[in-house]
């Protein structure tokens, strides 16, 4: 019989459920929240992938790359590790600790290490630093088969699995972590992945996506993409849309709510009856960045160190509602899945389609 | 003895009890195929004549006629087709080149018929386009990355010169002198209508149609033919012509007795002299000579027009198209070997070239690969016969596509590839007055904008059924298209995957 | 009167129980976003405290009646038949999809796509009330019936987002504002309120005045307009036989 092709050498249409929890001021807060949090969303899910990030979650290492990484086999680790060792400056390692949960099977190996890139090596690249963790992420990504780098940012991880997210919250024992900033994500592919790389949050540095919908531009937006070094090895909507937040925001320097009003872009009619001043500007961000419009129905918390950022699709085809209590931002698909963690709200709003609403810290952590 | 070698390959047949011996079918043949007899007091054909063009088919008030292939026939023969030996008994003959008009007719694939298009279901939703938005609004020209901001946090506007189309459909280059003053007319008129572009072609633009220079696109062939300072201004691009797809390589060759008073003075060179259209530019040889011709345009007009390059596709197409968005140029047209002409060496036209959707294609993977596809954007043509080609077309990678053929069929012709005798009895490839006066340019425009809103409808629907509701998510999105009946080969050249997959 | 304190038993189980029980009147306590609530149920009445998950009252049938105390979530009333949904806030997405009669009645808000396809049929009469604001699409392919929006608290501006009334050919909207949406499709034909208007709506506007304790007189005393499918336009594509 013929081995069912793997994510990323097929691409997988899924649904889904996405919840993010917010601290303005930086307080961190139990994993456990998070996991409150999306279990409500059960049925949004069908046990086939789930996921978190955190972050603030490493404060003694905040200055070093977290890199989470699975091993499939021994061999990827012994690559995947030689590469590391030629270029970075490994500050501490350990296999990241689990619980053994029953519905939570096969793992691969999975490690954690905190980093420094080599002096010598960052020097003689003549690059920055993100982008040369950036680009020796993507390297081990799409050429050591069987190693995949989950997560690459400072102070921050992603952790994620084949099961409903609830139960990989626990498999993870997130409870004993602590940040300032959660999302969750819990998916419902529809055939089986094959693995774990697959399910959400996508990550990149400091970028992490928890995605809900099917995007009908994917084709349009990877085969653009990829033009800048960025490489789609899982097929995913989100992987996509990571890549291109981290180019347009990181390495084009747009703010975040122009990246939001690229990704969803008002519609013409729209834009015609704006004010001249505002007309030429969307005008300007629709033609020269068309390659980077999202069309489909979804719903995106994009996580970043300074904050959260939600967004919808220009036609609001995927729900998503945001509530607000003292210092704490909640996000999430269902109201619910706030009130279960927050029951009384200060505010609850529901966002427009293609309106970011952006949350950030008021001070440094 | 008079020894008639070559047969007609078509038959006039005239049902004598339908017919009224009206003779507006002798009037209204230019080549004299129908006359009436005095004798037998009915109306007769000389089918050696006829070109199979309709024109006596379609005015005959009675339905009376018919064209038919002729049943006489060679022995079958699956090596030498009835094509193979009369062109031989011609050349032998005259000892002359094979002249033809239009595109390839012969039996090549069109890949546009082994694509399929997606449509969403279950797990996207398809969208509804008469009653939710739909965009087909794009833009043409160099697309920037990088933005600058000024004091106040406000993006800088300023682009590259750009081409806004309300569709992604324009006309394209079609030289006044191959067709009628009238067919320019029509087309310059529907560009407008549209909110689209047409084309000049290479022979100059005639004084009454700088009217319509918001949507007009002007040409720079290697004649040069009609190409002054004003001229350049006029057009709201510039297009230079390296090379067309039903000619590669060769230059082109207007017949003296085709230069008439108006095309005269819009060439700008004397009645009765031939416009002969060199091979090469004689001022490019290498690609930094386009370079140089680029920026002489670019300068002379203030870089206030997108450049555009228009090559045929041929081997190699990749790294030709990579060397030209290198060079400046804003916008690269691609001319498949179906692309039609006034006239063509016959073996040119049916031998040289490759398919637009391969050349298509390979310049978007290739311009991708090098890091390079914003610089340029991409119009395809050669042939683009539908909506559903426009469709495959943007998914395959181009920006936007030339028609030619088509816009011609919707002005009445019917692909009777006679366009270099200059007879046209549709009025539409002559310039002689009173056959290019059948052609009404008010009537010729509204076909054209209905046409072309026809293929907007349907284009809207198809984008709807893919869950696409702004053109540009189509663009280069290989994955709503599947092949079927290709090789590996060819679906790999496609970048498509094949259908089931 | 049966009290049910839910937290997190399964939908399932909890739609069983409502469904067997002898009990007709229900108080759900603690409720943590159990989906299809009140499905297709008949002849009972509950009230809700929590957040209903999506989908409540999904083919309510006659007799019935749902009271939440709070917000609820996406799919309210869909394809509902009959019954009583009241919501004391707001609700989600795609409210009341195909509902074919009832009445829905939410006191602040509701989100995209209320409304779509409701229908009317021989005595079946449906229509959705909504106190503040609506999202984009509302009716979006109206076949009848009746949806008011009130825009409480928007002072007289705009109470609905964009591409009102979309494919809209039957039943009726009525906004009660001072602006009209901008981007109506010509299918739609706009028009003040007239007395005969006011009156035909009177008696549901009055019923969600008295759930929501709000000021009958405040209500009545502002410009509505009513929105109607223009038969002259239909949508129609423009087709041509081969």
């Amino acid at each position: 019989m013929d081995r069912i092709k793997k994510e990323g050498e097929i691409r997988i249409p899924s649904g889904c459920a996405i919840s993010g929890i917010f601290s303005k001021q930086g307080n961190r807060f139990s994993g456990q929240t998070a996991i409150d949090s999306i279990r409500v969303m059960h049925n949004r899910s069908n046990g086939l992938g789930g996921g978190f990030a955190g972050y603030g979650i490493y404060p003694e290492y905040k200055d070093y790359y977290a890199f989470h990484i699975f091993y499939m086999d021994s061999i990827a680790k012994k690559e995947c590790m030689d590469f590391l060792e030629a270029h970075f400056d490994m500050i501490n390692l350990s296999k990241i600790p689990t619980r053994k949960i029953p519905s939570i099977t096969d793992e691969p190996m999975i490690w954690r290490y905190f980093l420094s890139p080599l002096p010598t090596k960052l020097a003689e690249s003549q690059l920055e630093e993100d982008e040369y963790v950036a680009r020796c992420t993507i390297s081990v990504n799409s050429k050591i088969k069987g190693a995949f780098i989950v997560s690459s940012g400072k102070n921050m991880g992603v952790f994620k699995a084949q099961g409903y997210p609830e139960d990989v919250g626990d498999f993870y024992k997130l409870d004993e972590y602590r940040g300032y900033s959660w999302t969750a994500h819990g998916r419902y592919p529809t055939n089986t992945p094959g693995w774990w790389g697959g399910a959400h949050p996508f990550s990149l540095l400091n970028y992490s996506v928890v995605h809900n919908g099917e995007i009908s531009s994917y084709d349009a937006n990877r085969r653009y993409i990829e033009m800048f070094g960025y490489k789609c090895t899982l097929q995913t909507d989100t992987e996509v849309i990571t890549y291109m937040i981290d180019f347009l925001n990181r390495k084009k320097k747009i703010d975040l709510k122009r990246v939001a009003h690229i990704l969803a872009a008002p519609f013409w009619s729209t834009i015609d009856r704006m004010n001249d001043q505002q007309k030429q500007e969307y005008k300007y961000l629709r033609n020269n960045y068309e390659s980077f419009l999202v069309t489909g129905p979804f719903s995106i918390i994009v996580s970043y160190e300074n904050g959260l950022m939600a967004l919808n699709d220009r036609l609001k085809l995927r729900s998503l509602v945001v509530g607000e209590k003292d210092d704490m931002v909640y996000m999430a698909s269902e109201e619910e899945a706030i009130r279960v963690v927050a029951p009384k709200l200060d505010s609850i709003y529901f966002p427009k389609g293609g309106e970011p609403y952006i949350v950030e810290l008021e001070k440094e952590v | 003895m008079i020894v008639n070698l070559i047969q007609s390959e078509y038959e006039v047949i005239r049902d004598q009890n339908r017919c009224i011996n009206c003779k507006l079918c002798e009037q209204q043949c230019s080549n004299g195929v129908n006359y009436y007899d005095k004798k037998l007091k009915a109306m007769l054909s000389d089918e050696s004549k006829c070109v199979n063009c309709h024109r006596c088919v379609a005015i005959c008030p009675t339905n009376a006629l018919k064209i038919v292939k002729s049943q006489h026939c060679f022995k079958t023969n699956s090596n030498w087709s009835h094509h193979d030996i009369t062109n031989i008994f011609r050349q032998a003959q005259t000892g002359g080149v094979l002249l033809s008009s239009m595109g390839n007719p012969k039996e090549y694939p069109v890949y546009w018929d082994k694509i399929l298009i997606n449509a969403s279901q279950v797990t996207n939703p398809s969208i509804d386009p008469l009653r939710e938005p739909m965009e087909t609004r794009t833009f043409l020209g160099k697309k920037k990355l990088d933005i600058e901001f000024d004091e106040n946090n406000n993006i800088i506007t300023k682009t590259k010169p750009q081409m806004e189309l309300k569709i992604p459909i324009m006309f394209g280059g079609m030289s006044y002198g191959s067709i009628s003053y009238n067919a320019h007319k029509s087309l310059a008129c529907a560009a407008e209508k549209l909110g689209i572009f047409y084309n000049t072609g290479e022979g100059g633009l005639h004084e009454d149609f700088y009217v319509y220079s918001e949507n007009t696109i002007v040409q720079v062939a290697s004649g040069r033919f009609g190409v002054h300072p004003n001229y350049l201004k006029a057009g709201k691009a510039i297009e230079i012509k390296m090379g067309q797809g039903a000619k590669p390589g060769i230059g082109g060759h207007l017949p003296g007795r085709k230069i008439t008073k108006e095309v005269s003075k819009t060439r700008m060179i004397p009645e009765g002299n031939a416009a002969i259209s060199p091979a090469p530019h004689h001022d490019i040889y290498s690609i930094e000579d386009l370079r140089q011709l680029v920026y002489m345009l670019k300068e002379t007009t203030n870089y206030e027009k997108p450049i555009i390059v228009k090559i045929a596709a041929v081997h190699n197409i990749g790294a030709i198209a990579s060397g030209i968005a290198r060079c400046g140029a804003d916008i690269i047209a691609i001319d498949g070997f179906r692309g039609g002409t006034g006239a063509a060496p016959l073996r040119i036209r049916d031998n040289v070239g490759i398919p637009i959707e391969l050349a298509l294609a390979s310049v978007d993977k290739r311009l991708r690969e090098e890091g390079i596809r914003n610089e340029v954007s991409l119009v395809a043509s050669g042939t683009i016969r539908s909506s559903a080609d426009v469709i495959k077309a943007l998914a395959l990678g181009a920006d936007a596509v030339y028609i030619s053929t088509s816009a011609l069929i919707a002005l009445g012709c019917h692909l009777c590839r006679s366009c270099h005798l200059g007879k046209c009895n549709w009025g539409i490839a002559t310039q002689i007055k009173s056959l290019s006066d059948r052609l009404d340019p008010k009537e010729g425009c509204e076909n054209l904008v209905n046409l072309i809103n026809a293929w907007k409808r349907e284009i809207k629907e198809m984008m709807g059924g893919m869950g696409i509701n702004s053109i540009e998510a189509l663009k280069g999105n290989r994955l709503m298209l599947r092949g079927i009946g290709l090789s590996e080969k060819e679906l790999e050249i496609l970048g498509i995957q094949h259908a089931g997959e | 009167m049966k009290k049910l304190t839910v937290n997190h038993m399964s939908f399932k189980q909890l739609n069983s129980l409502i469904r067997e029980s002898s009990d007709n009147v229900f108080e759900l306590d603690d409720v943590h976003g159990q989906r299809f609530i009140a499905a297709g149920m008949k002849n009972k009445k509950i009230t809700i405290k929590g957040i209903p998950g999506n989908a409540l009252g999904a083919c309510l049938d006659l007799g019935s009646r749902i009271y939440v105390k709070n917000d609820c979530q996406d799919a309210t009333g869909d394809t509902m038949n009959e019954g009583e949904i009241i919501i004391c806030g707001n609700c989600g997405d795609t409210a009341g999809y195909s509902m074919r009669g009832g009445k829905l009645f939410i006191k602040e808000s509701a989100g995209y796509r209320a409304g779509i396809h409701m229908k009317a049929y021989k005595n079946e009469k449906p229509s959705i009330i909504i106190g503040d604001t609506a999202g984009s699409f509302l009716g979006e392919y109206l076949a009848g019936g009746t949806i008011v929006v009130l825009g409480l608290n928007q002072n007289g501006k705009c109470p609905v987002g964009n591409f009102c009334g979309t494919g809209m050919h039957g039943g009726q909207i009525i906004l009660r504002t001072d602006e009209l949406p901008n981007d109506l499709p010509k299918q739609v034909v706009t028009r003040k309120a007239k007395k005969e208007d006011l009156e035909s709506i009177k008696e549901i506007i009055n019923q969600f005045c008295d759930e929501f304790s709000f000021d009958k007189n405040t209500i009545y005393n502002a410009n509505f307009y009513i929105l109607e499918p223009n038969s002259t336009i239909p949508y129609r594509q423009h087709y041509t036989t081969i």
